[in-house]
């Protein structure tokens, strides 16, 4: 799914591919609406963050894989307290922490889409919401989460 | 006993602050008020700071330590120390490796500080304001997570969540906080008492954490002198030694984006336990607490981690009357801490749990013998100490 409109207001720092390259191909991947994650051809694990080395098998072959963005609220936070000046008018926003069943239960962070008064409930199944944002400067991606079935 | 250890091997010879300021609020530079709370340290030791060899910091402190034992004319330096993470984690890790430089005949006076002037160099509490971010934060930092209570807002929620802590357990936190405060004139919220229906109608932060829940954001600084345990009667107080002092943390505490294993935890699991074999002491023997307080949610945490108590027990042990002096349980930031005496990146708890053994603080626990700080929890590293008083030997 992709969102028609963005979560937040305009004006956070946009995020681009670490200058070493180690996070790269999740960027390109989110551009492309797929959710693709370090995962290592030694053990077959996924691993989240990535790294240039596997934690389980210290295996250097790191390559990556695709996975369906469907994931369980493992934690979550309303926040109300503008930190940065481009959320001054934003009101209370939801940020949820996102673990994934089929990818060894690594955990991504993301927004709860809909209302920000939303019942927040940990356990609930959610699914990803690619939010494309092709006119930024540079253009990026991110993914973003709704209670699945809503 | 093994001869591995910090116990009884180190004393503290003096303490001292400069005036603790609201944020922005110091009229002097921060490398200024570094040389000041170092100054009146040493006044408060009987020491020449000619005499100090050592310094040791944490969280990378600005006030370079040779520019510091150039600046104060020291004899010579023969150690200098910071210790790695950020956020106040390494307050009595900064302890634990000066203790250890004095141990070892490293160095004969070391002193520990922490500077912050943000007035001069920016504050904490806000977002940074970059076009674009890349690593581990352009994973969190687009989405609105960028502050530190956002950091630890989704650790504390799991907590409660899995463990059914209500509230008021957070509110506890901050009133004994407050609540200490109001006896200690250093206190910037000296003055400014707090109860329960202005807790509870503070405005949110972040769930779960109101405005009270927070650490205040202030300008200072504060110093701490140690020596070789066998000088520890050459000085005006009573001797007060270092009985353990650790730092570290859990199995890959540090992996990225919220990936750590063991996620709900002030990530004091394996360091506790190697504080107490250190220290020889256990939790029931600890008579007061000084635990940071970035947030009330990773106090509670800590507190569980060290033993006072199960996380099943924490609705019915966090309560205002366990956490105060000189009558609760487990008196707890007995000089108002981070919440409501000063946040100089936690190590004023370490000097509160050394006027504890000494009987000089102005919420004193009568007779206390041994003394706990633990530093700065949810972060990676984290670290904690005891004190105790010349009995405890």
């Amino acid at each position: 799914m992709s969102a028609s409109t963005p979560y937040l207001k305009p004006g956070l720092a946009k995020p681009v591919p670490a200058g070493d390259g180690l996070d790269a191909p999740y960027w390109d991947g989110l551009k492309d609406g797929k959710l693709i994650l370090q995962r290592c051809n030694g053990c077959g694990k996924f691993q989240w963050g990535p790294e240039w080395v596997c934690h389980r098998c210290h295996s250097f072959d790191l390559g990556w894989q695709e996975t369906v963005p469907e994931g369980i609220l493992y934690s979550h936070q309303r926040i109300w307290h503008p930190v940065h000046p481009a959320l001054a008018e934003q009101g209370p926003y939801v940020v949820v922490l996102v673990e994934l069943p089929t990818a060894d239960n690594v955990r991504i962070v993301g927004n709860l889409v809909g209302d920000p008064m939303q019942p927040l409930v940990i356990g609930s199944d959610v699914r990803g919401v690619f939010e494309h944002h092709p006119d930024d400067d540079p253009p990026n991606t991110l993914l973003q989460w709704e209670v699945f079935p809503g | 006993m093994s001869d591995r250890t910090l116990r009884g091997k180190v004393a503290v010879a003096g303490v001292a602050e400069t005036e603790y300021y609201k944020w922005g609020r110091s009229p002097d530079p921060e490398f200024k008020l570094a040389i000041q709370a170092i100054l009146k340290a040493c006044e408060n030791a009987g020491v020449d700071p000619r005499d100090v060899d050592g310094f040791s910091s944490y969280s990378n402190d600005r006030s370079d330590a040779s520019r510091m034992s150039a600046a104060l004319g020291c004899k010579q330096l023969s150690f200098a120390s910071m210790q790695w993470g950020g956020g106040g984690g390494g307050g009595s890790g900064a302890v634990a490796n000066a203790a250890a430089a004095v141990a070892t005949g490293q160095a004969e006076c070391v002193v520990v500080f922490r500077a912050l002037a943000q007035g001069q160099f920016g504050r904490f509490g806000q977002g940074p304001r970059s076009k674009v971010v890349s690593g581990p934060a352009a994973h969190t930092l687009p989405y609105g997570l960028m502050s530190a209570a956002h950091q630890f807002a989704m650790k504390v929620n799991r907590y409660m969540h899995d463990h059914g802590v209500r509230q008021e357990a957070l509110r506890a936190v901050s009133l004994a906080a407050y609540h200490h405060a109001q006896a200690n004139p250093r206190a910037v919220m000296h003055g400014r008492p707090l109860d329960e229906a202005k807790y509870d109608e503070s405005r949110w932060i972040v769930e779960p954490f109101h405005l009270f829940d927070c650490c205040l954001e202030n300008d200072g600084a504060a110093a701490m002198v140690l020596v070789a345990a066998e000088r520890a009667n050459d000085f005006p107080h009573p001797p007060c030694y270092l009985l353990g002092a650790v730092s570290g943390s859990q199995h890959r505490a540090g992996a990225t984006v919220h990936n750590t294993p063991e996620y709900a935890s002030s990530s004091f699991t394996t360091v506790a336990p190697r504080l107490y074999n250190m220290a020889q002491v256990g939790p029931a023997d600890v008579d007061v607490l000084q635990s940071y307080e970035n947030f009330t949610g990773g106090v509670m945490m800590s507190i569980v981690e060290h033993g006072f108590c199960t996380a099943e027990e924490v609705n019915d042990f966090l309560t205002y009357e366990n956490l105060i002096a000189p009558s609760g349980k487990l008196p707890l930031n007995t000089s108002g801490g981070n919440l409501a005496e000063c946040y100089m990146h936690g190590l004023g708890l370490n000097i509160e749990a050394v006027r504890q053994i000494w009987g000089e603080s102005t919420s004193q626990v009568p007779g206390a013998e041994i003394s706990m700080v633990t530093s700065g929890p949810m972060v990676t590293p984290v670290s904690c100490c005891i004190f105790g008083s010349e009995a405890t030997l």
